[in-house]
């Protein structure tokens, strides 16, 4: 489960916490970290996606994030200093006397309390390995609560994955240790076509078994006209769709829809496929194009990771994720809810 | 009839007391009444801005008053919020005159009158605390912390460092937060190392610069240094004028450890298979080579050599590809790829310079190198 995870992943989380997990205070000396957004959007949906790039692993793309974020916040203007009376010596030719003077409370000074902002609770949606890319959901503040419900809503993914037959390697991709070579000649794209249906139709069987729906009621058609046939609690990964994309001897591109998978996963499938054909296949690219309602279009590359980006790509994936959330949770609740939370996330 | 001010510390309102000339009739007896700013504070927290009276003409000192003006103790810790941050003298208005037309009883100020009895019910917390984790509690009280970030620097760094910061010195300001142990140095130490430097000849701006980038190099003895110097020079072979060239550009190699420079060199010459001509060129070029990360060193000569084709005197030509990032290697090289301008030979047409494809920003390099638009870059830049 992700809710439990997301908050301990960060050291410096976990460094400032020391000691104060249970109580739930903060450092006396660090403010409350807050981006500036209007006080009638503080119960929003904060979640925004950023492309992550391969070659990265997900935590450093985390850490990047918010390094930035932190950077442009603490770049804005501060308040003006508080400032008090001193009653100092008159410095000019005068009255010898004591003339009351306002200075700045040196206190609040920047170079004295340091940051204004120092850490930013950014949580991770779906995670992706260091060799995958693509959409990588990310939420701030707030928007974490809603990633744990996103989760629980159990939506499909969509990757793109390509393939090139003719060599076998340990971890199924290909920098990795080559154990075999074969040929590949006899590959077309009908056969690649029928393999690909058998391996729908097993997992369409599993993905139905999973959802926990009797076949036969009035209440599973409706649920299969809506397309919300999923299964609504764990379960070992399961493909929804796939086809090819494209084919090209040796290569080719698969278009594949899952859920509750991993990136390693998607590439033993490209391996399992070669050995089908009676060849072998590794694979290239795990990219991911999809994640629930955020799509690639969404995705903010690594040039637009600033303040201004990220909130406009917030707000407008604000009412989707709503919808969405709101579309799975008030079915399920009407009916039993395995795997969901007892906690509304509306609200 | 005691004339007090409403005061926040025990230990420093009677040296306050006496400073402001508000004389006690009764003398030091009211020792032992301290001021309790805690419901005046509050209370003036929700007032609007008021201002003190102050008059001039009863600061007839007592005998104390004038040593102790600049005592840190002496200030009044009124909480007043106020919006100027620069310090202005204030002009004597009396609360009444500015609230006249208030209905309410005009706000008390801090130099109002009080009877007897309430004085004695005023409590004080202390001004400064015993202990604090933190410089800031102190930083308005003690003058060294105050002129220190008028200089610049950045107390909370300096903390960070759980140092304290002992003598005063004339520096610059980023220079003490990064080093504040010099300190505790003495003043004929690096008198004579700047003496030493000198005597190398190192004109005096280029000290200066090198003390700003490395400050750490003036804790360094004598002998210390010069043996550094030596070892570079051994090291890398260069002549006197390009070692001292080398380190005035990036004094950090007299400072860092001297281990990790070899076997940098090491892994050029054996595991890349430069000469060592070529090792020296591109140390000489980008020392920052020598002090860079084994791994990333790795990873980067493999892709740029193996994956990337690049030969290995181009890559002595160009030594700066070693310093920039690898993922924007890889991606502009893909991008090239994909529109097939990837040349890297210069004897063949359309060629493209390394220290182009790494130095340029994004949209300059879309423009002129690959000759596509930026949107393409970022649709490309999805794709991969």
């Amino acid at each position: 489960m992700e809710k439990t995870k997301q908050w301990g992943w960060s050291p410096q989380w976990r460094k400032c916490c020391r000691g104060r997990k249970r109580k739930n205070t903060l450092h006396p000396h660090k403010e409350r970290q807050h981006l500036p957004v209007a006080a009638e959007q503080n119960r929003q949906r904060w979640l925004f996606a950023v492309y992550k790039p391969p070659g990265v692993a997900w935590n450093r793309v985390r850490d990047a994030v918010e390094t930035r974020l932190l950077r442009e916040l603490n770049a804005a203007p501060a308040w003006p200093p508080r400032s008090r009376i001193r009653f100092l010596p008159a410095a000019s030719a005068g009255p010898p006397g004591l003339v009351a003077v306002r200075v700045p409370v040196l206190a609040e000074h920047r170079l004295v309390r340091g940051p204004r902002f120092t850490q930013l609770k950014i949580g991770a949606g779906h995670r992706l390995d260091v060799k995958a890319s693509g959409v990588f959901v990310l939420g701030v503040g707030h928007g974490n609560k809603i990633l744990s419900h996103l989760y629980n809503c159990h939506l499909s993914k969509v990757y793109t994955v390509r393939g090139q037959f003719g060599k076998a390697t340990k971890d199924f991709s290909d920098t990795g240790k080559l154990i075999e070579k074969t040929t590949f000649d006899h590959i077309t794209r009908e056969k690649l076509e029928r393999i690909l249906a058998v391996i729908q139709g097993t997992n369409h069987k599993a993905l139905l078994m999973h959802s926990n729906i009797d076949m036969k009621t009035q209440e599973a058609y409706e649920l299969a006209v809506k397309g919300l046939i999923r299964p609504m609690g764990k379960s070992p990964p399961i493909i929804t769709a796939i086809r090819c994309l494209q084919f090209a001897l040796p290569e080719f591109q698969l278009e594949i829809h899952c859920l509750h998978e991993t990136q390693q996963y998607l590439r033993k499938i490209v391996h399992e496929i070669g050995l089908e054909l009676k060849s072998s296949a590794v694979c290239t690219q795990v990219r991911r194009t999809r994640d629930g309602v955020f799509t690639l279009d969404d995705a903010l590359l690594r040039t637009q990771w600033n303040l201004q980006s990220i909130q406009n790509a917030i707000l407008n994936c604000q009412l989707r994720v709503k919808t969405e959330i709101e579309k799975t949770m008030s079915h399920w609740d009407g009916t039993c809810a395995p795997g969901g939370t007892s906690t509304s996330p509306l609200g | 009839m005691a004339v007090w001010a409403r005061l926040a510390a025990p230990c420093g309102w009677l040296r306050a007391a006496g400073l402001l000339g508000l004389r006690s009739r009764g003398g030091a007896a009211r020792a032992c009444c301290g001021a309790a700013p805690l419901p005046a504070l509050r209370s003036a927290h929700r007032l609007p801005p008021w201002r003190l009276r102050v008059s001039v003409a009863d600061c007839a000192q007592p005998s104390r008053a004038k040593g102790e003006a600049c005592a840190p103790r002496s200030s009044l810790p009124v909480a007043v919020k106020q919006e100027q941050a620069a310090p202005e003298t204030v002009s004597d208005l009396s609360a009444a005159k500015l609230y006249e037309d208030w209905d309410d009883v005009p706000p008390s100020s801090a130099l109002e009158e009080i009877s007897e009895e309430e004085a004695v019910k005023i409590i004080a917390d202390p001004l400064l605390p015993p202990q604090s984790s933190t410089l800031r509690d102190y930083v308005d009280h003690s003058e060294t912390l105050t002129k220190l970030v008028h200089l610049g620097v950045d107390l909370s760094q300096v903390e960070k460092r759980q140092k304290d910061v002992g003598i005063e010195d004339s520096q610059l300001g980023p220079f003490l937060t990064k080093n504040p142990y010099i300190l505790g140095e003495d003043l004929e130490a690096l008198e004579t190392r700047v003496a030493y430097l000198k005597s190398k000849k190192f004109g005096n701006a280029e000290i200066t610069q090198m003390v700003s980038r490395a400050p750490y190099l003036l804790l360094f003895s004598v002998e210390r240094l010069d043996n550094r110097l030596g070892f570079l020079k051994n090291e890398l072979g260069l002549s006197v004028k390009k070692t001292k060239d080398l380190v005035i550009r990036f004094p950090r190699l007299l400072t860092g450890k001297l281990e990790p420079v070899k076997e940098n060199l090491q892994v050029c010459q054996v595991e890349f298979g430069f000469q060592r001509n070529e090792v020296q060129q591109i140390a000489f070029k980008t020392p920052k080579i020598l002090t860079a990360s084994k791994k990333r060193l790795r990873q980067t000569f493999d892709y740029l050599h193996n994956i990337m084709g690049i030969p290995h005197n181009m890559l002595t030509r160009f030594p700066q590809v070693f310093n920039s990032k690898l993922l924007r290697i890889k991606e502009r090289h893909m991008f090239l790829i994909f529109l097939g301008r990837a040349q890297y030979d210069p004897t063949q047409p359309s060629y493209i310079s390394l220290d182009q494809l790494v130095s340029l920003p994004d949209e300059v390099f879309c423009t002129e190198i690959a000759k596509a638009s930026i949107q393409d870059f970022e649709k490309f830049l999805k794709t991969i």
